[in-house]
Parts: structure tokens; C-alpha cells; sequence
């Protein structure tokens, strides 16, 4: 089996994790909510293997040059449904609360769905810009961070839904409905920082580690390329989030949104500066 | 105090403390920092006349748009924002100072009464034992406790993590040390390029802003530029530099440089960053007289004559790597004594023997070729760079101890009653107070369970 395979499969597995999430959310049964968490898990593993696979394969193909798998847009596509997977776990083993599963696994699956049926998965050698050891850094900072932002992205989507409908909701009796089934807003509010303080210091690593290449690589910490500006603008944002967070408790809807905002910025920073922009990383959009 | 009968300056001070403050200007950043990748930056005045239309590109400029990373009202909102940490440090320094000097060991009836994570529990215990049992519970789940007698009452302090207060005033100096670090880099450093050709020295490169020369203080010589590609294929894998430094006409340092492989001397580095031809193409040809069987080496370079032999000359006409996949090939014509010239005949370096058909004078045969090739170099001083990597380091440091700690404080205050005591649980965190509303209710779930369960050992 092939690592190329191996990653199919995950994508099944995941699709079946989502939907074992979406019956748990009609069947209310916490067994079905475990199952879909170990199947997440199960996916999770096979990823990883399927990662170690392709590092292993680019040995073979490559010789000497092979390298770990980190090194164009099907790559990174995959290290974030990967990463994203990994965040959700912590958080699944840390709070139970398995309706978070359903809003964060399609993030995922999707993820993969894209990179399996659409981008190049060729193991290509490294154009010389890419080889330096920075780069491995560099891609796994970046992007658990990202996965982070996702996963408190999905969070705030699930408070936004839930706390409209707790305003309205009267009485001592718990809440009916799959709004009743999702964590409390207390919850889901304090996860959406906790997600964001995980991916805040990973992006400023992520930032730094991208300056030191750059500065090894061309002697310039700092040239403003639209990737660096938007990764900067993204951690604006999350600064702006933790600081209205921190003093003045901006909890709830608009800590949500601004979790929202935040994610879209850091998804145009990943893709819509490839796709749209042009600049230093332009090597990242054909793969 | 309120805000009417403060003076104009105790205004000013508390706008540029304001939190308020830094949030719009986090938020204007990010904003603004749009505009510089959406327009293209530093591009010719023509490009921005061509895409947007001449009044376009007047507003453009007097908004500073085309170059607004550097622009004034930017480098504005950055100082403003600067401005802004310093204020806020100054101002709340001294507050986080005395937490460390003077602990609150005795909550005051606030605290006590106002705290959102507030219990309250009766026990059959003295007070005295009361507070030994709560202080081994609070060891055990939370940390150790300071007891202090006051006003008959006792009071329980214990505190966890306090030096997370330090680290948002370590994330922000370091915000300035990073600051400081690029201005000392404008100041004093450079970006400047350099081409080299194969087998040339220089001791100048061009600044990259100005265009103008600037002595490197030494010389550096190219010997070799060459590029290496991936086995079996047309990719790429490496440009490589042979670099030399001299001092005064003596070597002092030798490295090929590669991409992601500089070399540096005397805090300056040299970049890989581009190649390209530099003149004609140098042949090596082997002539053979046809009448003696003699042979001579001849080096031309294309579109120049060079000397053979007996007055007769070669000139190269032209040159290709690669002739329709029969390999390199020349263009060459004889020029004889009296300076007549022959028609143009071509010659192969992979099929040496073609020529003699051709029954001259002398049979020409391609030996080597030579393309010579230019480097191109990014070289850069900067001076500041280490202190920006300082400033990165608190930065990791600071943002580490700040976001995954914080400050949490319980208190307890136990009073005698008829029936035993009365004790009164009051906590707060400095920070993430969701996260540890949640932590305390765990907290004081384990208290209360541990003193019902040990009035019912005591009962039973």
C-alpha cells in the first residue's frame, strides 16, 4: 500500500467519523459519541502513518534528497487536516464534549477531500529555495496554529447557534433540542480561547521561524510579501481578540465573531494569498 | 475622580494607557495592512498610470500608498502603538510589583463578599482545626496556604503562579526590543546586491535603496558559478557560488555558497540569489593543419577573431548548446593571409571528425566551450538583527508564561459559630476568568466533599 492509498482511506475513515458525530447529535446516545471519537482516532492514526509513509517514500524516490512531508499545497492541505485532527483530540480527551466533533471534523474532511480529488500529490525534488531545515519548522508552527484558529472557529459557530436560542429559552428545565446536546455557552466560550491561546504563541513561532529562514535564506527578516503582511494581520487579529479577552471580558458573541473573523483571515492568509495575491511563497499555490 | 475635573493631561495619560486604545490600534494594523497587499508596493510610477489612471496614482501617492509599510501615517499608528505598550507599562508596573511584595494574606469583606467564585461552608470543626483541614486540602489541590489572625477571624491565603503577571510586560518590552532592533537595522545596516562575473572581483556592491555604490572594505572574488541539477532530470537542485575573500591581495576565506548557504565576513552576508550571461561564449578549438598534421590550441571568444596559425585566423559566428539534439555546436569562418574569408561551416563537439570533409586549410575541432555566467548576490549588514532574534526570544518567552498561566489567588476567612465555623471561600485568576470559574467550582466541590465526608467519619 501506498501512501497516497493510505491517505484515501483516512478520508473515509474521517467521513465516517463526521457521520457517526451527526447520529449521535440525532440519537443523543453517548455510545455512538465515543464510537465517532475513536474513530477520529483511528483516522488520526492511520494519517500519521500514511504521513511517516510518504516521508518514507520520498527516500525512495528522491534518494538523498527525500524530505519530510511539508513541502507544497497537497502537503500542507493534508498536515492541516492532520493538525486540526490532533487539536480536536486534546480537546476531546480533556473535555468530553463530543458535539464538538461534528463541527470540527468536516473541517478536516474536507481538508482531505480537496487535496485527494484535486491537487498534485507528486513527491517532486525541492526547488533550492525550499531546502533548508526551516522549513519543517517553519510548516509545523504555521500550521498547528492554524488548526488551532479552526478548531475555536468551529467552537464559536456552536456558541453563536446556541446562545440565540438560550436567550429565548425560559425555565430551569435543560434545553430540548440539538442545541440542548452542544456544551454550555460557558464552555463553549472558554474553548474558543483556550483553542486560540494554543494557536497565538504556535502562529508568533510560526512568524518568527518563517523571519529566521528568510533572513538565512536572503538576509531580510522582514520584506512585507503579501504572506508575511496577511500572517501579521492574522496575528493582529488573535492580538486584538486576547487583549479584549483578557482585561475587559469581552466574553461571548463578539469574542465569537472576532474568532470567526480571525479564522477567515488566517484562511485567506494559507490559500487566498496563493490563489489570489503573488509574492514569495507563489511556489506554494502549483504544488 | 471624575472624568470632567481631570486635567487635559491626566486625559492624555489615560487615553494612552487605555486598553481600548490598543485594541483599535491591534485592529487599525491589521486593517491598514491590507492596502500594501492588495497594491502593488514600490512599482514603477507607469504600472500604477497603466492599471489605476493617472488621478489614481496622484491620490495613491499623497496617501503614501504605493510604498505604506514605510509611509508616515503607518510608521504613525506603529509609534502610537509603541507609545501605547509603554504607557500601559508604566502604569500598571508598579501594581503587579506589589502583588509580589505585599500578598493580600488577609481578604478584605470585598473579596470576601463580591467574588464571583465565591462558597460558603459550615462545619462542626473549631476553627483552628477548620483551618488545618482546609490548609491540607488546599496543599493538596491547589497549593500552600499563609495563616494570619486577624479581628478574632482566620485567614487563609494561597497563590499560584504569580510571575505570569510578568509575562505580558516581557511579550510587550520584547515587541519593543524587535522595534528597536529593525530601526538600529535601517540605521546602520544595509540591502545592497552585487553581479560578479566567473573569474572577477569587487570591492563595491549597490545599495538596493538608493543605488548607490558602497565599499565593502574588502574585496570578494568569484571563481566558479555553476548549476547543479537533480539526477536524470532538468530541475534545478542547487546555484552554487565559489566565493573568496581577500584582504590587501590575501586570501582570508574560500566557500562555495549555495542557496540557504550564505557567506558572511565582517558582518556581512552574501547571498545566493540569481546568475545569469555574462558576454559571449568562450570556445576552446583544436586546428589541424591538413598539409603538416600539426595541431594548435585556439581560444576565441564569439564575434573576435583569433589567431591559428601561418596568418590564417578563426572567428566563431555563432553558438548553440544544444543543435537539434546532436549537442553543442559552432559556426565558424577562416580568414587566410591575405584576409579573404571563408563561407560559414559548422562544427560538433560530438562528431569531431565531420570537419575534415570539408577539405581546408585546417580541420577545426570543438574541444570545450565556455558560457561564462555572472552571480548575483544579495548582500546585507545588519546590525540590528540579533536584538530582533532577542526580541523574538522574550517574545516566545513572555507569551508562553503570560498565556498558559495565570495569576490565581484563594482566599479563606473562618469565623466561629455556635454550632463549629463558618468558612468563607473567595478566588479569583487575573486573567481567563471562564476557565477558571470552571476550576474553581471543581475546587470547591473536592473541599466540600472532603469536609462532608469527614464530619460523616466522625458521625459514624
Amino acid at each position: 500500500m501506498d501512501s497516497n492509498q493510505l491517505f484515501n482511506l483516512t478520508t473515509i475513515v474521517y467521513f465516517a467519523a463526521m457521520v457517526i458525530y451527526f447520529i449521535y447529535i440525532a440519537s443523543r446516545n453517548n455510545k455512538i459519541a465515543l464510537a465517532g471519537t475513536l474513530v477520529t482516532l483511528l483516522g488520526f492514526l492511520m494519517q500519521t502513518a500514511a504521513l511517516g509513509l510518504r516521508w518514507y517514500e520520498s527516500y525512495q524516490i528522491l534518494g538523498e534528497d527525500g524530505r519530510a512531508p511539508l513541502t507544497n499545497l497537497y502537503e500542507s492541505v493534508v498536515f492541516f487536516a492532520w493538525s486540526t485532527v490532533l487539536i480536536y483530540l486534546i480537546i476531546d480527551y480533556k473535555y468530553k464534549q463530543r458535539t464538538i466533533g461534528a463541527f470540527v471534523i468536516p473541517i478536516a474532511l474536507f481538508s482531505m477531500l480537496w487535496a485527494q480529488m484535486s491537487l498534485h500529490a507528486g513527491i517532486d525534488p525541492l526547488v533550492p529555495a525550499l531546502q533548508s531545515n526551516w522549513l519543517t519548522y517553519h510548516v509545523i508552527t504555521c500550521f498547528l496554529g492554524y488548526a488551532g484558529f479552526a478548531v475555536a472557529c468551529g467552537v464559536s459557530i456552536m456558541y453563536l447557534m446556541k446562545i440565540g436560542k438560550e436567550e429565548k429559552h425560559q425555565g430551569d428545565q435543560p434545553m430540548g433540542g440539538i442545541l440542548g446536546l452542544f456544551p454550555s455557552t460557558r464552555i463553549l466560550d472558554d474553548l474558543n480561547y483556550k483553542a486560540i491561546m494554543v494557536g497565538f504563541p504556535l502562529l508568533t513561532l510560526g512568524i518568527i521561524t518563517g523571519a529566521a529562514w528568510a533572513n538565512y535564506a536572503w538576509g531580510t527578516y522582514w520584506s512585507w510579501d503579501p504572506k508575511e503582511t496577511w500572517s501579521l494581520i492574522v496575528w493582529f487579529i488573535y492580538a486584538a481578540f486576547i487583549h479584549a479577552r483578557f482585561t475587559r471580558g469581552w466574553v461571548g458573541r463578539r469574542a465569537a465573531w472576532l474568532s470567526i473573523i480571525g479564522f477567515a483571515a488566517t484562511l485567506f492568509c494559507y490559500l487566498g494569498v496563493n490563489l489570489v495575491l503573488s509574492g514569495l511563497h507563489s511556489y506554494g499555490s502549483g504544488g | 475622580m471624575t472624568d470632567k475635573t481631570k486635567s487635559p493631561i491626566d486625559r492624555t495619560w489615560d487615553f494612552l494607557c487605555s486598553l481600548k486604545l490598543t485594541i483599535i490600534l491591534l485592529l487599525l494594523l491589521a486593517v491598514t495592512s491590507i492596502i500594501g497587499t492588495v497594491l502593488q508596493q514600490n512599482a514603477p510610477a507607469a504600472e500604477y498610470i497603466r492599471e489605476y489612471g493617472e488621478s489614481n496614482y496622484k491620490l495613491f501617492v499623497s496617501l503614501q500608498f504605493t510604498d505604506m509599510y514605510h509611509s508616515f501615517w503607518f510608521i504613525g499608528i506603529l509609534a502610537l502603538f509603541s507609545v501605547n505598550l509603554i504607557c500601559c507599562s508604566i502604569k500598571n508596573f508598579p501594581r503587579v510589583w506589589k502583588f509580589v511584595r505585599e500578598p493580600m494574606l488577609v481578604a478584605s469583606s470585598g473579596i470576601l463578599k463580591g467574588s464571583a467564585n465565591r462558597t460558603e461552608i459550615e462545619t462542626a470543626e473549631a476553627p483552628a482545626e477548620a483551618a488545618r483541614h482546609l490548609s491540607t486540602v488546599l496543599k493538596k489541590e491547589f497549593g500552600s496556604s499563609t495563616l494570619t489572625e486577624a479581628d478574632g477571624k482566620l485567614y487563609l491565603f494561597a497563590q499560584k503562579g504569580i510571575y505570569s503577571r510578568f509575562g505580558a510586560y516581557i511579550t510587550h518590552l520584547s515587541i519593543l526590543i524587535v522595534m528597536a532592533g529593525a530601526i538600529i537595522g535601517n540605521l546602520w545596516g544595509y540591502k545592497a546586491y552585487v553581479n560578479i562575473i566567473e573569474g572577477t572581483s569587487t570591492d563595491q556592491v549597490v545599495s538596493r535603496s538608493s543605488r548607490e555604490p558602497i565599499d565593502l572594505g574588502f574585496t570578494v572574488r568569484c571563481d566558479d558559478f555553476d548549476v547543479s541539477y537533480y539526477p536524470n532530470s532538468m530541475r534545478p537542485k542547487d546555484y552554487n557560488s565559489d566565493l573568496v575573500v581577500l584582504e590587501d591581495g590575501v586570501e582570508i576565506l574560500r566557500k562555495r555558497i549555495e542557496v540557504n548557504d550564505p557567506l558572511t565576513y565582517k558582518g556581512i552576508t552574501f547571498y545566493q540569489s540569481s546568475y545569469g550571461p555574462a558576454g559571449n561564449p568562450i570556445l576552446k578549438l583544436q586546428a589541424k593543419n591538413n598539409a603538416t598534421g600539426e595541431t594548435a590550441d585556439v581560444t576565441v571568444q564569439q564575434g573576435r577573431f583569433a589567431q591559428v596559425a601561418d596568418g590564417y585566423s578563426v572567428a566563431v559566428t555563432n553558438f548553440v548548446e544544444n543543435d537539434r539534439n546532436f549537442g553543442p555546436a559552432a559556426g565558424l569562418i577562416v580568414s587566410d593571409p591575405a584576409g579573404k574569408q571563408s563561407a560559414p561551416f559548422p562544427v560538433w563537439q560530438r562528431f569531431a571528425d565531420l570537419d575534415t570533409k570539408r577539405n581546408g586549410t585546417f580541420t577545426f575541432t570543438l574541444v570545450s566551450f565556455d558560457m561564462p555566467q555572472y552571480t548575483g548576490l544579495q548582500v546585507a549588514k545588519d546590525p540590528g538583527v540579533n536584538i530582533v532574534w532577542l526580541g523574538c526570544f522574550l517574545m516566545i518567552f513572555g507569551s508562553m508564561s503570560a498565556f498558559f498561566f495565570s495569576h490565581k489567588r484563594v482566599w479563606a476567612c473562618i469565623e466561629e459559630t455556635p454550632k463549629g465555623s463558618q468558612i468563607v471561600i473567595a478566588a479569583n485568576a487575573h486573567r481567563n476568568q471562564p476557565g477558571f470559574a470552571l476550576a474553581f467550582e471543581e475546587l470547591q466541590q473536592k473541599i466540600e466533599n472532603d469536609f462532608k465526608n469527614s464530619s460523616q467519619q466522625k458521625e459514624g
